[in-house]
């Protein structure tokens, strides 16, 4: 496998061929925000959290899903990359009903973290204040629409992982929502294996478990990469 | 030509309200009446929720007291899961509670209410506050404020913080005290107890100049509403039966569960106030008004249940109350530092509970039941919720009946009677400010939380109106 050098904020960054550019900078220790991308999952490029610009290309590209290429110039932190990450994140918050102190991911939330993050002291947007459901029909885990992002980690986990591909996104654009089976209560949902594992893949306080309070939700995120690890290099390693 | 007067907003109370005074032709007032001006819509709102997230939730109706709505609603949750809490989850509830009565009863005594009996009714209004308590008595405001503080270490302790510690939940509570914790409460009581102490004093030895303010704030004939425990009757704030006294001390009602509280209590709506009138049903409304917090509450059990809070209890009765039933409702702020002692005897008896320490705090239940009630005391009075979920616990439907909105009643008979005694031959609409001071305080008495009782929303400043009988406002006094 070939070796890539290129510059990310400036700094000489070598990578392997097929790595993304935000492997590559974190392998650097260069901090780029991510939503959707959970390591141990294909990345779609959903969030636009980690967009960065690239010499020569007229349009801005998700790091998550960007190849490295040699002699590649890549910046993650400019003036407008910063603007644009804000934007999403007021973006996301004005679109469902993201209550932090009633929620049982607080303290322990993605978006929380990459609001703070990206200084999101007000969202500028008005509120869509959608009436979305609960469903709490499953047994052991329940599902807020009003706390969802659509970052698709649920399914992906749920498919790369799992192999149920219980989830799936119904619809499109503001209407979009994750849903199981064929949109079925989760409770009904015939291909669910009640493995936890989209819970412990949700950024936020979408999915959780049932009973759980305020703060409760806490992630163990780790053990979807081990997983994942295990099952492709027959590697069993915490 | 008749007037109306309005206190708007009410000061040093925690909501926001106004008073209207009515005027007749002669100048006297002819009625009185306490506006409650916020609106919130919880009981709205959390249909559709999930029920584990409720006590989180109704905790926010509140800051000064959401250990109230967190108590309630864990055991409303408690009730729907049909789950037996253990018991050390049950007494660390209770302790918790107890710190919570602690702070918010030093809270109303030292910097909302003393500032008008120690610095002055008519005392500069710029300075009738903590913080010319301060400066004249700064070893007793300092003292206050510490009490106030020993309270919210305990919840903070139990909890992990001070205000909304999402902690108490459906089938007991998250954490366990820790024995650092446990130390500290300990060696800060007695400073607590002093302080106490020494305000009981100090409230007492004021008892023979403030007859008149004894006599007219709020001194009436009504029912007293509040839990008693269920062995003994005793003093209660956690748990126990709903018991029914009048001013006679006959008892009307006894080891009611507080579960089937509706049969009882009836809510009436007035277009004036975003607060609901709760009423007894069997007298009707507006007739079956009744009190509850810390005055009915001395009102309505056998005795405390601890040696010094029951000698406090005694001449409590003895000298306020002839031996029986307290009416007057400025005698709220005698039974608040009673019931401080009381609280802290209990945290000193819960601390040397053997199994205090105990992890085993938390069962677990699911739905079990599709209704569930649970009623605890809050410092102001006894707080009801009540849910109906579906059978995967989702919130159907809720009722709230807050502490404060039980009073509502006799807070509005509190302002009129105050009103009615002290401000007459009004011509023009001018009252003096420390008259208007006097019928603020008849509120203040209550120590009401509104944004609680309406659940409502807002800050907190008060208005005062004065209007005529046609309608026209005539004078208008405003602080914010």
């Amino acid at each position: 496998m070939s070796v890539k050098t290129l510059t990310i904020d400036g700094k000489a960054v070598s990578a392997a061929e097929g790595d993304s550019v935000l492997e590559a900078a974190r392998e650097a220790g260069i901090e780029i925000p991510t939503l959707c991308h959970l390591d141990g999952l294909t990345d779609i490029g959903a969030c636009r959290m980690c967009l960065v610009e690239v010499t020569g290309s007229n349009k801005l590209l998700p790091a998550c899903s960007t190849r490295v290429a040699e002699g590649m110039e890549v910046r993650t932190n400019t003036e407008q990359l910063r603007k644009y990450r804000r934007m999403v994140v007021e973006l996301l918050f004005a679109e469902r009903n993201h209550i932090c102190a009633a929620c049982v991911a607080n303290g322990h939330c993605e978006l929380q973290d990459v609001g703070i993050a990206v200084g999101m002291d007000h969202v500028r947007y008005d509120y869509l204040y959608p009436n979305l459901k609960v469903d709490v029909t499953h047994p052991l885990y329940g599902m807020d629409q009003n706390r969802c992002i659509l970052c698709a980690r649920c399914v992906r986990v749920c498919d790369e992982i799992e192999g149920a591909h219980t989830w799936d996104v119904l619809g499109r654009g503001v209407k979009a929502r994750v849903t199981t089976d064929l949109n079925q209560p989760w409770g009904e949902a015939q291909s669910c294996t009640s493995c936890g594992k989209c819970v412990m893949a949700c950024p936020t306080g979408a999915i959780f478990k049932l009973g759980s309070t305020v703060e409760e939700s806490v992630k163990e995120r780790g053990k979807l990469a081990f997983l994942k690890t295990a099952r492709d290099k027959k590697q069993w390693v915490l | 030509m008749s007037q109306r007067i309005v206190i708007d907003p009410v000061t040093r109370i925690e909501g926001h309200a106004k008073i209207s005074l009515f005027l007749s032709d002669a100048g006297d007032i002819s009625d009185a009446r306490f506006h409650v001006v916020e609106f919130r819509g919880f009981e709205k709102f959390c249909e559709g929720r999930p029920i584990g997230e409720m006590a989180g939730i109704t905790a926010r109706i509140c800051g000064i007291c959401p250990i109230s709505h967190i108590m309630a609603s864990a055991k409303t949750g408690d009730d729907v899961l049909t789950v037996q809490i253990p018991p050390t989850a049950e007494k660390l509830r209770r302790m918790m509670n107890l710190g919570q009565f602690t702070q918010s009863h030093a809270l109303s005594f030292f910097h909302l209410s003393s500032p008008d009996f120690l610095l002055g009714w008519d005392s500069d209004p710029a300075k009738r506050n903590v913080f010319g308590l301060i400066e004249k008595q700064p070893d007793l405001a300092r003292a206050g404020i510490r009490l106030r503080q020993f309270g919210q270490e305990v919840i903070e302790l139990l909890g992990g913080k001070k205000i909304h510690p999402a902690w108490a939940v459906p089938g007991g509570v998250r954490e366990p005290l820790s024995a650092e914790a446990h130390k500290h409460i300990l060696g800060r009581l007695p400073e607590a107890r002093a302080t106490t102490e020494t305000a009981l004093n100090l409230f007492k030895g004021m008892l023979d100049k403030h007859r008149e303010e004894t006599e007219h704030f709020g001194n009436f004939r009504s029912l007293f509403v509040g839990l008693v425990s269920r062995d003994g009757a005793l003093w209660e704030h956690y748990d126990g039966y709903l018991r029914v006294v009048d001013s006679d001390g006959n008892i009307l009602v006894d080891e009611l569960d507080p579960r089937r509280y509706h049969e009882i209590i009836g809510e009436a709506v007035e277009p004036f106030s975003y607060l609901k009138s709760p009423f007894y049903k069997p007298l009707g409304y507006p007739q079956g008004m009744y009190r509850v917090g810390p005055l009915a509450r001395l009102n309505v059990c056998s005795r405390i249940g601890t040696p010094l809070a029951d000698a406090e209890l005694a001449e409590f009765r003895q000298r306020v109350g002839s031996g029986g039933i307290v009416t007057s409702s400025f005698m709220y702020h005698y039974a608040r530092l009673v019931e401080i002692l009381a609280a802290l005897e209990r945290i000193g008896m819960l601390l040397h509970d053997p199994d205090i320490l105990s992890k085993r705090v938390r069962s677990v239940g699911s739905i079990n039941k599709l209704e569930g009630v649970g009623v605890s005391e809050a410092p102001r009075g006894t707080l009801f919720h009540h849910y109906h979920v579906d059978e995967n616990g989702l919130i159907k439907k809720v009722n709230l009946i807050v502490a404060t909105g039980n009073n509502n009643l006799a807070m509005n008979r509190t302002v009129k009677q105050i009103a009615q005694h002290y401000i007459k031959d009004i011509k023009g609409g001018k009252i003096p400010e420390g008259l208007l001071n006097r019928v603020e305080h008849g509120i203040r008495c209550y120590d009401p939380c509104l944004s609680c009782s309406t659940h409502a929303f807002g800050a907190m400043p008060m208005k005062v109106e004065v209007v005529a009988a046609d309608g026209r406002v005539l004078a208008e006094q405003v602080r914010d």
